[in-house]
């Protein structure tokens, strides 16, 4: 896979009624790492739910190309299969299908009929995968996320992306939740991704998580737009100083709830 | 009811099958004393199934004289793929209709003094042990009109008998094959496991044909005596055109323990009994029923658990799958009768509609009858889940696969608790097939 382009036109996105995101643009070019960073309530998960095509999220105006290909035209599962990937905030739980049934039927949806992934190739790699992860081999056996601790959660995400093997990933505020030990974990996962025909979009409230992958470009969102962007030394400046800065610059002002 | 009902069974009918069997007179005069009763009983009343106009007692004939499987080679294919033929069939019962078609029990069982036979042939090989065990503790002959029918009609049947101390590690198998419209399958399984015993069982009806008609009246009863383990499996994927009745009975004394797990996957109408009775203290029961509704069958799944010893505890779990415009309903009932103190009666019933137009309806019940004991319940009737289905359809997964393996999942419990990868395998394609 050559890697993809992810193209982000003046999108605007609504959750019952209400407005998140007013007018976003963003690129994405093959090998970049992008973080976008933003206060509580600024959209950034909206975003990432919204490319992936949650049915709770409605698209009011915008479009959303890979490879010049329209996105939004597509199924939630035709995003997957074009190489779009989102690791999710909060992973569903569902009983009685294996972590390692689930992956492979994934992986298998990706092939052809009659090129399904052979058993034994399978195996390998999800112990492989799943030892670089440092998770317990039973994992595989257990039920998908059901019962899982919130860093169970995270690093499975993680492990489905190394199984997967998307051109573009979206990482929704991986970072939540986890102690510094399994930050690294996950962050060496995603590294280990990095190459000129993966790239990455993340989506942190904090800077932490830049400690251990360093993003090509940082942007900052605020009331459902990309109101700034530079490079990693941004992100720096966010930890060290907060938004206001950057709302004072801009002359952004607080919303206030009606209501 | 005042109303005649011409019977197409008497009494003579009744003598001259029991004289054809070389019945012993206590049988005959069970079945004789039952016939009596038919007309005298209710039907059953399962909450919230109107049953009155169902047909549970017509038939053509009596029973129908069928093949028999003279070696492994001769079982019909979808048999074979119930059983482990690889490993050589070691503890395997399979009737053919109302005829004993193949038995087979390991030399190594029976010199431990196990007995695994048809119920005729026990009836009359080992009557003491029948007599004492047969529609006396579990299930009685005049509880209703289907019982009593029941006892004066049975034409087939398996006995299993384990003795004190035995601890059976492989499987036993039946498979009850039905491909006669015109016989009814009136079958009586009773498994009786002796002290400090332990014993793996599964079952198996199935129509060899989706085109039969005709009705099914199934009673099992399963005695567990002080400290024995019994775990009991069953599939049940009779056709559409069978009306059945199926009632699975435990009771449980000292410390035993009786765990269930049924995949009852009828095409046609249901009326279920699922009741385990702790007889006797520190017992013990889990039951796990997993069912899919489709068509236009009506389908009644009463779980019971009923406790009486102190200490004891029941587990009930039930998952249904309800589609197109079937009717489905769950009545879980844990009864804690007075004096059974430091109990504990636990239930969950889920329903999965798939369609609009079926109905689902989940009754948790809990009867209460002492103060230091513990309960709960928890019910739900819903859709499959939209942020799952969103889930799995961002790893790429098409929506119906994705439906397929919520679904799968959702009707596990039951799959993975099953003895025998053949008889796994068939309920796994049988939901497949059902759910598609």
């Amino acid at each position: 896979m050559a890697g993809s382009t992810l193209v982000i036109k003046d999108l605007h996105v609504a959750i019952e009624d209400k407005e998140i995101i007013k007018g976003l643009d963003l690129e994405i070019k093959p090998g970049e790492f992008h973080a976008v960073m933003g206060p509580n309530g600024a959209g950034k998960s909206t975003l990432a739910s919204a490319i992936m095509g949650h049915p709770k999220y409605e698209i009011t105006s915008g479009t959303v190309t890979m490879d010049g290909k329209d996105v939004l035209e597509m199924e939630v599962d035709e995003r997957a299969k074009a190489g779009l990937f989102l690791a999710m905030q909060y992973p569903s739980e569902i009983s009685g299908v294996t972590n390692a049934d689930f992956l492979r039927s994934a992986i298998n949806a990706k092939r052809e009929e009659g090129n399904e992934i052979p058993l034994m190739q399978f195996i390998k790699k999800l112990d492989k995968s799943m030892e670089y992860l440092e998770m317990d081999l039973n994992m595989a056996q257990r039920y998908l996320n059901e019962g899982f601790s919130g860093g169970e959660k995270k690093r499975n995400e993680i492990l489905q992306l190394m199984m997967l093997e998307p051109s573009i990933a979206i990482l929704d505020e991986i970072d939540s939740g986890l102690d510094i030990d399994a930050l690294k974990v996950v962050s060496k996962g995603i590294n280990a991704m990095r190459s000129n025909d993966f790239s990455c979009l993340i989506i942190t409230h904090y800077q932490r998580l830049l400690n251990y992958i360093t993003p090509d470009f940082v942007h900052v969102m605020i009331q459902g737009r990309i109101v700034k962007s530079g490079g990693p030394e941004l992100a720096q400046r966010l930890e060290a100083e907060g938004y206001d800065w950057i709302k004072k610059e801009l002359g952004i002002e607080d919303e206030i709830e009606v209501g | 009811m005042t109303t005649q009902v011409q019977y197409p069974f008497d009494q003579a009918l009744i003598e001259s099958f029991s004289v054809q069997n070389n019945e012993p007179d206590w049988f005959k005069n069970l079945r004789l004393a039952a016939l009596e009763k038919i007309d005298v009983l209710p039907l059953p009343n399962p909450d919230r199934t109107k049953i009155d106009k169902w047909n549970f007692t017509h038939f053509q004939q009596h029973a129908q004289a069928s093949s028999v499987y003279t070696n492994v080679d001769d079982l019909p294919e979808q048999v074979k793929s119930l059983i482990n033929v690889e490993g050589g069939v070691k503890n395997l019962y399979v009737q053919h209709n109302q005829t004993a078609g193949f038995v087979s029990l390991s030399d190594e069982l029976k010199q431990k003094g196990v007995i695994f036979t048809d119920l005729l042939t026990a009836v009359k090989e080992h009557g003491d042990l029948v007599q004492k065990y047969f529609m006396t503790n579990a299930v009685k002959v005049d509880e209703n009109r289907l019982t009593a029918f029941h006892t004066a009609l049975v034409n087939g049947g398996a006995f299993l008998y384990i003795p004190q101390n035995v601890q059976i590690n492989e499987p036993i198998q039946t498979i009850f094959v039905h491909d006669n419209a015109d016989a009814p399958l009136i079958n009586h399984v009773l498994i009786v496991a002796d002290k400090n015993s332990a014993v793996t069982y599964v079952e198996n009806y199935f129509s060899l044909n989706d085109e039969l008609e005709g009705i099914a009246n199934i009673i099992t009863e399963v005695i567990a005596q002080d400290n024995a383990n019994v775990k009991f499996g069953a599939v049940d994927t009779l056709a559409k055109g069978v009306t059945t009745y199926v009632n699975r009975r435990g009771y449980a004394w000292r410390d035993a323990r009786i765990e269930w797990a049924l995949g009852l996957m009828n095409d046609g109408n249901t009326i279920s009994d699922n009741t385990t009775n702790l007889h006797g203290d520190g017992s013990f029961a889990d039951t796990k029923t997993v069912v899919v509704g489709r068509g236009k069958q009506i389908q009644n799944f009463t779980t019971r658990v009923i406790h009486h010893g102190k200490g004891t505890e029941g587990f009930i779990l039930k998952h249904g799958v309800v589609k197109d415009n079937a009717t489905t309903v769950f009545n879980g009932i844990g009864k804690i009768e007075h004096g059974a103190s430091k109990s504990n009666a636990e239930q969950e019933t889920r329903v999965l509609m798939l369609s609009d137009k079926a109905r689902g309806d989940a009754n948790p019940i809990l009867l209460i009858d002492e103060d230091d004991v513990m309960a709960g319940h928890a019910a739900s009737v819903g859709r499959v889940d939209p942020t799952q289905l969103y889930y799995l359809m961002s790893r790429g997964i098409s929506k119906a696969e994705a439906e397929r393996l919520i679904i799968y999942g959702f009707l596990a419990p039951v799959v993975n608790q099953l003895p025998v990868e053949g008889v796994k395998k068939q309920l796994t394609e049988v939901i497949e097939r059902k759910v598609k």
